[in-house]
């Protein structure tokens, strides 16, 4: 069969369709949040060992940090 | 590997599950198999597969067909098969050990499974963090207040979204769609490539910060062509309102 190309072998062009400028006054470029809107909106890449569940270690993680909300990428599909 | 999102990033915890995953597997067989026989049968999986759920899922137990990109043989070595498989999210590995099981004849179970990717997240990154690195940190961070200590455990949301293509607009357009409103033709500046209809967007602004996640109405050669219309429907936002000023006019900027 011939091989598919996973989405993460996609490239992408960005392709212009006008030009405008942003207001600085206003958002931030994601790298250059303060520090609460850096966690609000942040992602961990975690290295997870084999033994506890997702769930677990999401749950741990909220508690590690003091957050009201957490997510994952989803379970692992056995 | 698993990526973690916090806080209100969990609403686009879904781009997730559409970026593709990749796992590294051992299959044991239970009977002997030639190489050559195995490699072939590996090969014929790498193609648009059937899939029912297994009873312990939380998903509706129905048919469904789910791509499996590549599958990499590795190392054999008796009855136990090593390789590495590329596939769309919801593929039932332990399933796919299975069926290959039944094609090669002698049967075959999942024996271990790790996954190394999950969309743009790979286990060999500089940012991947263990749980123990993640409770260091945090407690460096709070003793220290230094903000470059997050940055050792931390990626901005949109990381998560490297695998989405990309639809930029206009800062007049931002508090809008904040609102619910859905994307029109004259706020884009911007798309990538590669857009179709139904799939999935991530909506930024000029900053590269992600305000939502939309349906594509049109492809990407539409969405620069058009002048009016609505190009994409809103399925998550995660920006507040309020972020940037509400415009009253319509369209133009300055």
């Amino acid at each position: 069969m011939p091989r598919t190309a996973p989405p993460w072998e996609t490239t992408r062009e960005l392709l212009i369709k006008a030009e405008d400028t942003t207001d600085p006054a206003y958002g931030h470029k994601p790298s250059e949040r303060p520090a609460a809107e850096y966690i609000r909106y942040g992602v961990i890449n975690l290295d997870k060992t084999a033994g506890p569940t997702s769930h677990e270690v999401a749950a741990w993680t909220k508690k590690i940090m003091h957050l009201t909300r957490i997510g994952h990428g989803g379970t692992l599909e056995a | 590997m698993l990526p973690v999102t916090l806080e209100d990033s969990t609403k686009i915890v879904q781009a997730l599950l559409h970026s593709g995953k990749e796992y590294i597997c051992v299959m044991k067989l239970h009977g002997d198999a030639e190489e050559e026989h195995v490699r072939k049968v590996l090969g014929e999986f790498e193609d648009l597969i059937y899939q029912r759920p297994p009873l312990r899922s939380s998903v509706k137990r129905q048919l469904r067909t789910r791509r499996v990109y590549y599958i990499d043989f590795i190392e054999k070595d008796g009855r136990n098969v090593l390789f590495k498989v590329g596939c769309e999210g919801g593929t039932y590995i332990r399933k796919l050990c299975y069926d290959i099981g039944e094609i090669l004849g002698c049967g075959a179970h999942m024996q271990e499974l790790r996954r190394t990717r999950a969309g743009p997240f790979v286990e060999n990154s500089n940012d991947r963090v263990r749980l123990h690195d993640v409770a260091y940190w945090f407690a460096e961070w709070e003793e220290k207040k230094d903000e470059k200590i997050l940055r050792k455990i931390i990626q901005p949301m949109e990381a998560a979204l490297a695998l989405i293509p990309k639809i930029v607009i206009r800062d007049s357009a931002v508090d809008a769609l904040c609102h619910g409103a859905n994307l029109t033709a004259p706020g884009i500046l911007a798309a990538e490539t590669g857009i179709t209809k139904d799939a999935m967007t991530a909506v930024l602004t000029l900053k590269g910060e992600a305000l939502a996640l939309a349906k594509a109405l049109v492809s990407t050669e539409e969405i620069l062509d058009l002048n009016h219309g609505t190009v994409a429907t809103l399925q998550r936002v995660v920006m507040p309102r309020g972020t940037y000023p509400k415009v009253w006019k319509s369209g133009n900027a300055k």
